[in-house]
């Protein structure tokens, strides 16, 4: 039913450091009809640039599943003006859309990057825009083109401008090494946050996406740690005996729903970053972990297994009063919700296999989005068009992503170890 | 309209550029708490691992003592088996004679979420731990710590590896 695509749109090399996961793209099925787009090659006085900004805006829509980017090589033209646009040069071969564009570099030094987008069949200009910043940020400007693009065709807001955190575990000497890291939203770019011989978990973007907090075993236990992007600052939040774990930042970013066992078995518990106090939630003697906030900040969604199997529960903070959310199946846990605050991902055990599902919390309808057996740790991303989570590929742990209308797919396969864990920034 | 445009992009510079070397050692000084492993030598980890064969329940032995330290549980599942309770007892034993601090491990198989898992691996670390001090062992000398999924003893998704990394070590 959904065409299969299967091809490798690009692979992304950054750094020579074998300490990399090497993330690459590799685009599993489409929706059956995507828009076509052309990206004409977008260069600096006919010369190409550091980085292919054209090729980067082709991966993202395709990425997408949404749009098929053309080939350059099909292309029967390359305008890099409106002013060489012959539009049936682009309705010979049916192309719906045009990107045109060139960069220029200002008196400052600063790049310049003036595009449009044009609708072929309408011989219409959608918009012309211009995109400022430095040699360094030939990708950030390629991202800002394909979020411009993708919203004035869809009316969804791009999401290409965001980043991905998560932990890799690669084998080395005999024994598992853990990192965290952050990339762009692309497998681009990737950087490393922390590095450890102890496991890493449970990366939690900050509502800002200024700061990410984890948890690490560095001490001999697990602790949860908040650490900044920008300068790689970080605090220690909790050293208590038996569980420290899944943090969640509230959504005015001023406290963190966490997960502690001091107390005999594992609760949920509200930690204020001003006071530095803790405010126990959840009191029950079951299992309730995975704490999750609705984006009004009064909220909370976690998993419990306080009826017998793991479900997803609602707690509203202030009375207190718990609502049972999922019913279909005995295992539902892990719970993400879309910003809609109305599309709830989870991960679901259906015939002993764990997959991806969603259920919308108004209609109460569940849907398996994926087909492998040990996925987990779904992220929705900010424009809530797209999840991602973690999965096996054979022995490996790789990232997959999948729209929320399990339309189309794509997989971030790594050269080396495993990698798992995806946490997808806010805007 | 104009200024907006470029904040994203002037974000996101501010941030890439601060994000080289923005790697930090485990051992780096955090702020507050104690970040130093100064309980328990921890550089070895969960290292373990070094049971062979499919469906053969076998474990490290203790040269010292010649007594199992690891336990095994079925899925899903944080009872003791029957088949434990004899070198626990022996655990028990030795603790009493000769008091010393004791980590009890806790572990899951990779099946279900992370964090579910850890809550699994701490159930099943608790569950020796009360064994434990049933038999009269001072409860001070014994810390849980779960490592969920994360450390597993065996890297196969197959049911053997899993009954091999549902367990509680004894370190």
């Amino acid at each position: 039913m959904l065409k299969r695509v299967s091809r490798i749109v690009f692979l992304i090399v950054l750094m020579p450091l074998s300490a990399l996961a090497e993330l690459s793209i590799e685009i599993t099925s489409g929706v059956d009809n995507p828009t076509s787009i052309a990206i004409s090659p977008i260069m600096m006085k006919g010369a190409p640039l550091a980085e292919d900004i054209s090729a980067i805006v082709g991966a993202d829509l395709d990425r997408s599943g949404l749009f098929s980017a053309m080939p350059r090589a099909n292309m029967l033209s390359n305008p890099r003006s409106l002013s060489e646009v012959y539009y049936r040069d682009w309705r010979i071969i049916d192309m719906q859309y045009l990107v045109v564009g060139s960069v220029i570099r200002q008196s400052d030094g600063q790049l310049s990057a003036t595009f449009s987008l044009v609708e072929v069949a309408g011989e219409r200009v959608l918009f012309t825009h211009v995109a400022k910043g430095r040699d360094s940020q030939l990708r950030d400007i390629a991202h800002y083109i394909s979020d411009k693009v993708f919203y004035t065709i869809t009316g969804i807001k791009g999401a290409f401008s965001t980043r991905l955190a998560y932990v890799t575990a690669i084998n080395e000497g005999g024994r598992q090494v853990f990192r965290l890291m952050v990339s762009d939203a692309d497998g681009a770019r990737e950087r490393l946050m922390l590095k450890s011989k102890e496991p890493i978990m449970s990366p939690a973007w900050s509502p800002d996406a200024k700061e990410l907090a984890y948890v690490s075993f560095e001490t001999g236990r697990p602790a949860i740690f908040r650490q900044r992007l920008d300068n790689a600052k970080r605090e220690q939040l909790t050293n208590f005996k038996g569980l420290n774990g899944a943090p969640a930042w509230s959504p005015d970013g001023k406290s963190m729903a966490l997960v502690l066992s001091k107390d005999g078995n594992p609760e949920i518990y509200l930690y204020r970053f001003a006071t530095k106090t803790f405010t126990r939630l959840t009191r029950h003697f079951s299992i309730d972990t995975e704490p999750n906030w609705m984006s009004d900040g009064k909220s909370l969604i976690f998993t419990s297994d306080r009826g017998g199997s793991p479900q997803i529960y609602k707690l509203n903070i202030i009375s207190r009063k718990i609502e049972r959310l999922t019913f279909n199946g005995s295992y539902n846990a892990r719970p993400r919700l879309a910003a809609d605050d109305r599309t709830l991902v989870m991960v679901h055990r259906s015939q002993g296999m764990f997959h991806i599902a969603s259920q919308d919390l108004v209609t109460g309808d569940l849907r398996v989005l994926t087909q492998t057996r040990l996925d987990e740790s779904p992220t929705v991303a900010p424009n809530g068009a797209m999840l991602m989570y973690a999965t096996k590929r054979g022995k490996k742990g790789v990232l997959a992503a999948v729209s929320i209308d399990a339309g189309s797919r794509f997989l971030l396969p790594s050269r080396r170890g495993d990698v798992r864990e995806p946490a997808w920034s806010p805007f | 309209m104009k200024f907006e445009t470029l904040k994203p992009i002037l974000a996101c510079a501010i941030l890439s550029s601060f994000l080289v070397g923005c790697s930090s050692t485990p051992s780096s000084s955090t702020d507050g708490t104690d970040g130093s492993s100064s309980t328990m030598s921890t550089d070895g980890g969960v290292s373990t691992g070094s049971v062979d064969g499919g469906g053969i329940s076998g474990s490290d032995i203790d040269v010292d003592g010649g007594i199992e330290t690891v336990f095994y549980f079925d899925f899903d599942k944080s009872t003791l088996k029957p088949e434990s309770l004899a070198a626990l007892r022996i655990h028990a034993q030795r603790l009493i004679a000769n008091p010393a601090s004791v980590r009890l491990e806790g572990h899951a198989d990779e099946r279900g979420t992370r964090e579910y898992n850890m809550a699994l691996g701490e159930r099943r670390g608790s569950s020796v731990q009360e064994f434990l001090v049933l038999q009269g062992v001072d409860a001070s000398l014994l810390e849980v710590i779960s490592y969920g999924e994360e450390r597993p003893a065996s890297l196969d998704s197959t049911d053997s590896s899993w009954s091999l990394n549902r367990r509680v070590e004894i370190k």
